[in-house]
């Protein structure tokens, strides 16, 4: 098939339309027994005309697909510890610090250290364990806010709002950010790797009921910028990672080139 | 941009094959309607069977895994759940993962009293290559085309919903795929998934910057959109929500597009439109002139040889714009129909010329998109004459039949526009050519031929002479027999005899 020289030139032309030729119909054009129509196609899903695109298609999500279960191969590096303060967590890959660090000091209330999964979950929390106006405020109204993202309803407790989460968006009964409180000193520190008495592992939790002791008036609610804080750190330090995962340094070098610049 | 492509496709004529010969053993004809029924669903299961019986002998681990006996599954929980060494933990879970490759180890996993409910909560520890861990196994089971293992991952749900919202991407990644491929296996599963709220989940989560984590999310998407329940069900929340416009974003022409992305996204565009629950509200979002500016975009990267995996998204772009092009929402948005720009005619031959080369099978759907530009506008068709481009139209013609009934669909197009068209049209290579469709033995192909014939003989008497001379009527003599042919040969045959 061969186009003419001309029409590469027109694509990098600006835009612009043809001005039409004068159309012209004669009615014994459609007259029968011809019955040419000139309309555009419309065709609907599952229609067979989409067979041989549809065939490539999943051709290719297999490829995608098989790189995904693959695990990956992670780069090592000597041992190194997570340098917040209260956990001693060890790792030999870059991969596996990120997360841990996303998952456990990411998103971590500065009151009680307990970590969320989520921004959203953790200003939850904050709200309905720490803030003494909440607990004022949600004898009047509604103030328990629904946990699914995009649902806007609030409910007047706890309580209620758990019965709404699993009539209406099938949530589990015990659906593990939404726990009922358990009875511990606030200012602990969740270190992983105590196994105690843990049983399916420890959860990141919201409760339902406030800790009574901490009276955090909602001025003070900012000072959950530990995690702000938390953020910068994050920030510097997986920009080392990826500079070193750049270069191809090992961690002690990198510590030794950090140490040299002071 | 579009050479990154070249390193994830492999050679697939094996593959092609044997996923047509499955379709066709599985799909009952529909003879009546012509609509093969599970025709889509069959072919997703077929993939992902293909994808599970390679992956043993790819263990690259140096091993085979084996298939896992009930203590065996019993002793890696226990060991994951309650091990002390951390190591020790995550190394159980590895172990369970390599055994959940297999079916049978699949099946006896979730015939074990107690297990999901243990794996949900490794997946929910505070341990975090625990949770990576045994994320990846829920992955595993996710690859099941069982729809019962799909079933028996429900409690999980709710908690892979919740890690869309966090900031790991890896992480995130992996919950999208393992979404993805447990919504393909059971509606049960889809059912809970929208109240769970997955829409809005992806909706926040498709502003990510990482674009993995995208092309996930759009894997995801892509299947949800093609459950057979996604028209009623699921495309009217998605197109309330922000989804849209965040899609067709990703598929503006740019330094920021990413191939893997648009791809996803647009695939997932063509299951909304296609589907016709409400095509204006995309074309208000502007998706005409994204589409369209796509096309030039990519008929550029084919100049540029960068072609590498580019009918990827070359096939839904032309999909989403020639059904866009039947709404009628489409006259009404005024000056703002940028599908006026004759480039796009331009960079539609530079693309059916790239099909022709590589990828005939795609051949219909670029004519497609030629159809429905051209048949209510004498803009177009005037591009199509003043740009030369009914030679190279007419040299796709022995293709094949389907694609000869297009070529000749579009020719029919022109032509029916008057004389002023159809003296462009002759003298030159479209007689001879329809001199040669009519020796053609298909019914269609020699139908449409004698339409076209009929438009050139009333707007170009002239040609009827010259059809005579080169022995047309012996030509139409061979099909007076054909039922569906005859009334159109007698009608020309005494055309050209008045003539």
């Amino acid at each position: 098939m061969q186009l003419p020289p001309a029409l590469c030139a027109r694509l990098a032309a600006g835009p612009g339309a043809a001005e039409p030729l004068p159309v012209e119909r004669d009615p014994a054009a459609g007259a029968a027994p011809f019955r040419f129509v000139a309309r555009p196609v419309r065709f609907p899903r599952e229609h067979e005309f989409f067979e041989d695109g549809d065939v490539q298609r999943h051709l290719y999500l297999q490829e995608v697909l098989m790189q995904v279960a693959d695990a990956p191969e992670k780069p090592r590096v000597p041992a190194f510890a997570c340098q917040v303060a209260g956990c001693c967590q060890v790792f030999d890959a870059l991969d596996d610090y990120e997360h841990h660090y996303h998952t456990l000091h990411g998103n971590v209330c500065s009151f009680c250290k307990r970590a969320f999964p989520s921004g959203h979950l953790l200003d939850a929390h904050i709200l309905e364990w720490h803030d003494s106006l909440f607990q004022i405020l949600s004898e009047r109204q509604d103030m328990y806010q629904c946990l699914v993202e995009g649902c806007t309803e609030k409910f007047k407790t706890s309580r209620d709002r758990k019965d709404h989460m699993v009539r209406m968006h099938l949530y589990p009964v015990d659906f593990r950010f939404d726990k009922p409180k358990k009875s511990r000193s606030p200012a602990s520190v969740e270190v992983p790797g105590d196994s105690g008495e843990r049983s399916e592992g420890e959860a990141m939790e919201i409760c339902s009921e406030p800790v009574a002791a901490s009276p955090a008036p909602a001025g003070e609610r900012r000072t959950y910028s530990h995690r702000s804080v938390s953020k910068l750190f994050l920030k510097h330090v997986l920009n080392v990672c990826s500079v070193l995962r750049i270069l191809g340094c090992t961690w002690a070098a990198a510590l030794l080139i950090l140490n040299s610049e002071r | 941009m579009w050479s990154r492509r070249q390193g994830r496709l492999r050679p697939t004529v094996c593959g092609v094959e044997e996923l047509r010969r499955r379709r066709r053993e599985q799909e009952p004809r529909d003879l009546g309607s012509g609509r093969p029924s599970h025709a889509r669903r069959e072919q997703q299961l077929v993939s992902k069977r293909l994808l599970r019986e390679d992956a043993p002998e790819e263990a690259g681990e140096g091993c085979v895994a084996a298939i896992l006996g009930e203590a065996e599954v019993q002793q890696f929980l226990r060991q994951a759940q309650r091990g002390t060494e951390e190591k020790e933990r995550e190394g159980a879970l590895v172990s369970l993962r390599r055994g959940l490759q297999h079916p049978e180890t699949q099946q006896t996993f979730i015939q074990l009293e107690g297990s999901m409910r243990t794996l949900v909560g490794l997946l929910t520890s505070n341990q975090a290559l625990l949770q990576l861990e045994a994320a990846r196994c829920l992955h595993e089971l996710s690859h099941s085309e069982q729809s019962t293992i799909a079933e028996a991952c429900l409690p999980a749900t709710s908690y892979l919903l919740t890690y869309l919202s966090g900031h790991s991407s890896d992480f995130i990644e992996l919950c999208l795929y393992t979404l993805g491929n447990l919504i393909v296996e059971s509606e049960a599963v889809r059912r809970q998934l929208l109240p769970q709220g997955i829409v809005p989940a992806l909706a926040a989560c498709i502003q990510s910057p990482h674009v993995a984590v995208l092309e996930a999310l759009g894997y995801a998407l892509s299947q949800l959109l093609q459950a057979k329940e996604a028209p009623e069900k699921i495309i009217p929340s998605i197109l309330a929500s922000t989804l849209p416009q965040h899609m067709l974003q990703m598929l503006q022409p740019g330094p920021k597009l990413n191939p893997g992305v648009a791809v996803e996204f647009a695939w997932c565009l063509h299951y909304i439109i296609c589907s016709q629950v409400s095509n204006p509200l995309l074309i208000g979002h502007g998706a005409l002139s994204t589409l369209g500016l796509l096309l030039l975009d990519l008929a550029g990267a084919v100049q540029r040889t960068e072609d590498a995996g580019l009918e990827l998204l070359a096939c839904p772009v032309l999909r989403c714009l020639s059904n866009l092009l039947t709404e009628a929402a489409v006259e009404t948005v005024g000056g703002q129909m940028q599908l006026r720009d004759e480039r796009v005619v331009a960079a539609l031959f530079i693309l059916l010329q790239f099909f022709f080369q590589k990828q005939p099978s795609l051949l219909p759907e670029g004519l497609w998109l030629l159809n429905n530009l051209t048949a209510n506008s004498p803009s177009f068709c005037t591009s199509l004459l003043s740009l030369d481009l009914i030679k190279p139209l007419l040299q796709l013609l022995p293709v094949s039949n389907v694609v000869s009934v297009m070529v000749l669909t579009v020719l029919c197009n022109v032509a029916e526009k008057g004389p002023a068209y159809c003296q462009r049209l002759w003298p030159g290579p479209l007689l001879p050519a329809l001199l040669h469709t009519l020796a053609f033995s298909d019914t269609e192909v020699v139908g449409q031929s004698l339409e076209l014939l009929h438009l050139l003989f009333l707007y170009q008497p002239e040609a009827v002479q010259v059809f005579l001379q080169q022995s047309g009527l012996q030509a139409l003599e061979r099909h007076q027999e054909e039922a569906q042919l005859q009334d159109r040969v007698y009608a020309l045959q005494q055309t050209a005899l008045q003539g």
